[in-house]
């Protein structure tokens, strides 16, 4: 109970925080309709070479993409927040203040599901707006976002660890730059079966690419590789969570 | 005040601004390695743009190396900004104000720089392309060619950077630059040639993208030869894009030192 209560606390704080002030909040919103707009509009021309098989089309292709990197980038971006807050001297109160500490890393990551959820709405708006075509029924899109939820989760996690640890704006690149990785060395423009060399060896074993597959299968109304996608995703966000709370740990040594 | 001294503040400054760049080593790694390792991702997730009908080259690496020399130019122009920036909030352009040093030699100073930055970026870039099997169509002298272009973007977007730092004196003003420069890359035919772009509005905005130009002069002498129009547009663009950040750079200067 006191957990939760610490969770709303630092959730509303965050958020307010966020919501208030348009430096923080439009690039979060702007950032996946700009990729979108660049990839769905710029590449709709990969939907012709011999191979390509999507029946939803590219743009439909794009938005799985850039819907999963949204909800990545907004736990990252609320990342760092959390280092602002140790910048500031912020998180270094509420640890004096919290009764539980789990607490904090909670409603951070229920701050993060929160704004991702409205960069979500805003994406999908904009990609049905355009014309974006859905072939999946309800229990797919479920599906879909459900997936992206967990990875926002394990971004938030990751984002958290690494600021808790480092308690810097500085570690800014440090909790970008991996997940920048993984998501483009999943089969971001193409599917995995279009990719040659170096890149298809590496998107094969990257955990992220049967999420991605997964997510675009929902939208398209053919789900595949479900159990792994999910089973993936919830590890992931398992081994972060102890990755999170270790780094709280370390923040609570630091004092 | 003679050319010789002139030339010694220039130099100064050019020192200090490189040096200053060089002893954070995030300004030097980032811009160097970001743009390769986009261009390791999108080379490898976008081989198989080249099979599309009307493709002007069968290596994506070959057309895509165009975009770090643009990007390089781009993350010049935010260090170039930033640095000034902080020289303003620090109080260090007013010292210098109150010194004998023309007002030109603190803008060329600065910008020596970053052009010095630039063509070592362009070095590295042309450099790797080579290890990884991209060979230039426009041989040697459009090696050199292409050298010349990366100093001229560098010192047209560092002029640029140096603008905006000298109207706001806010680094994190000028950091806010950056998201609309990455639309602008975005919006151009960095990814694809703008004849095979499908989406009309697209295509119209990637015509209207001076972005486009640079990267279809780099990508010209990388994957076509020498071709003339690209060429010109491309130093035609960049030119102006010089001269205007540079005429706002001077004027931005004149107005700040007023100001102190």
């Amino acid at each position: 109970m006191r957990t939760f209560a610490v969770a709303r606390g630092v959730a509303w704080r965050t958020l307010h925080t966020v919501f208030t002030n348009p430096s923080l909040f439009i690039p979060g919103i702007v950032f996946p309709l700009f990729f979108f707009t660049a990839f769905a509009g710029g590449l709709s021309r990969i939907d012709s070479v011999p191979g390509f098989d999507y029946p939803p089309g590219y743009t439909a292709f794009q938005f799985v993409f850039v819907l999963l990197q949204s909800a990545a980038f907004g736990g990252v971006f609320t990342g760092f927040g959390i280092a602002r807050d140790f910048e500031g001297g912020f998180a270094r109160r509420l640890l004096l203040a919290a009764p539980h500490r789990t607490g904090i890393v909670l409603g951070y990551a229920l701050a993060a599901l929160a704004r991702w959820l409205v960069t979500a709405a805003v994406l999908t708006g904009v990609a049905l707006a355009v014309g974006m075509q859905i072939g999946g029924d309800g229990v797919d899109l479920v599906g879909l976002y459900s997936l992206a939820v967990i990875l926002n989760f394990a971004a938030i996690l990751w984002a958290s660890g690494v600021a808790m640890r480092l308690r810097t704006m500085q570690a800014g690149p440090i909790m970008q730059m991996p997940v920048f990785l993984i998501l483009f060395f999943a089969p971001v423009y193409v599917p995995l079966s279009l990719l040659q060399g170096w890149i298809h060896a590496v998107a094969t074993v990257n955990p992220l690419t049967r999420v991605l597959e997964a997510g675009r299968g929902f939208l398209a109304g053919t789900p595949t590789e479900v159990a792994t996608a999910f089973a993936v995703a919830i590890a992931l966000a398992a081994i972060l969570w102890l990755w999170a709370l270790r780094g709280l740990r370390s923040a609570e040594r630091a004092g | 005040m003679s050319q010789r001294a002139f030339a010694d503040q220039v130099l100064l400054l050019a020192e200090r601004s490189l040096m200053r760049t060089l002893r954070q080593p995030a300004n030097v790694v980032f811009p160097l390695v970001f743009p390769l390792l986009l261009l390791a991702v999108n080379s490898g997730g976008l081989d198989a743009a080249t099979r599309i009908p009307g493709f002007p080259t069968d290596s994506f690496v070959a057309f895509a190396l165009a975009i770090p020399f643009i990007q390089g130019a781009l993350f010049a122009t935010m260090n170039a900004g930033t640095d000034l920036a902080r020289d303003i909030q620090t109080g260090f352009l007013n010292r210098l104000s109150l010194t004998p040093m023309r007002r030109i030699a603190v803008l060329a100073g600065q910008l020596g720089g970053v052009v010095t930055m630039g063509f070592v970026q362009a070095l590295v870039y042309l450099g790797v392309g080579m290890v990884i099997g991209v060979r230039l169509e426009s041989g040697v002298a459009g090696a050199l060619v292409l050298l010349a272009f990366a100093v001229l973007i560098a010192l047209g977007f560092g002029a640029l950077g140096a603008f905006a730092a000298l109207r706001t004196g806010s680094g994190e003003a000028v950091q806010g630059l950056f998201p609309i420069f990455f639309v602008f890359l975005f919006i151009s035919s960095m990814n694809m040639p703008r004849n095979l772009i499908e989406i009309d509005w697209f295509r119209t905005a990637a015509t209207a993208n001076p972005v486009s130009y640079l990267i279809e002069c780099v990508r010209s002498l990388i994957i076509t030869g020498w071709d003339g129009r690209a060429l010109a547009l491309g130093f035609g663009t960049a030119a102006v894009i010089a001269v205007v950040s540079l005429a706002l750079a001077s004027w931005a200067l004149r107005t700040r030192l007023a100001r102190s």
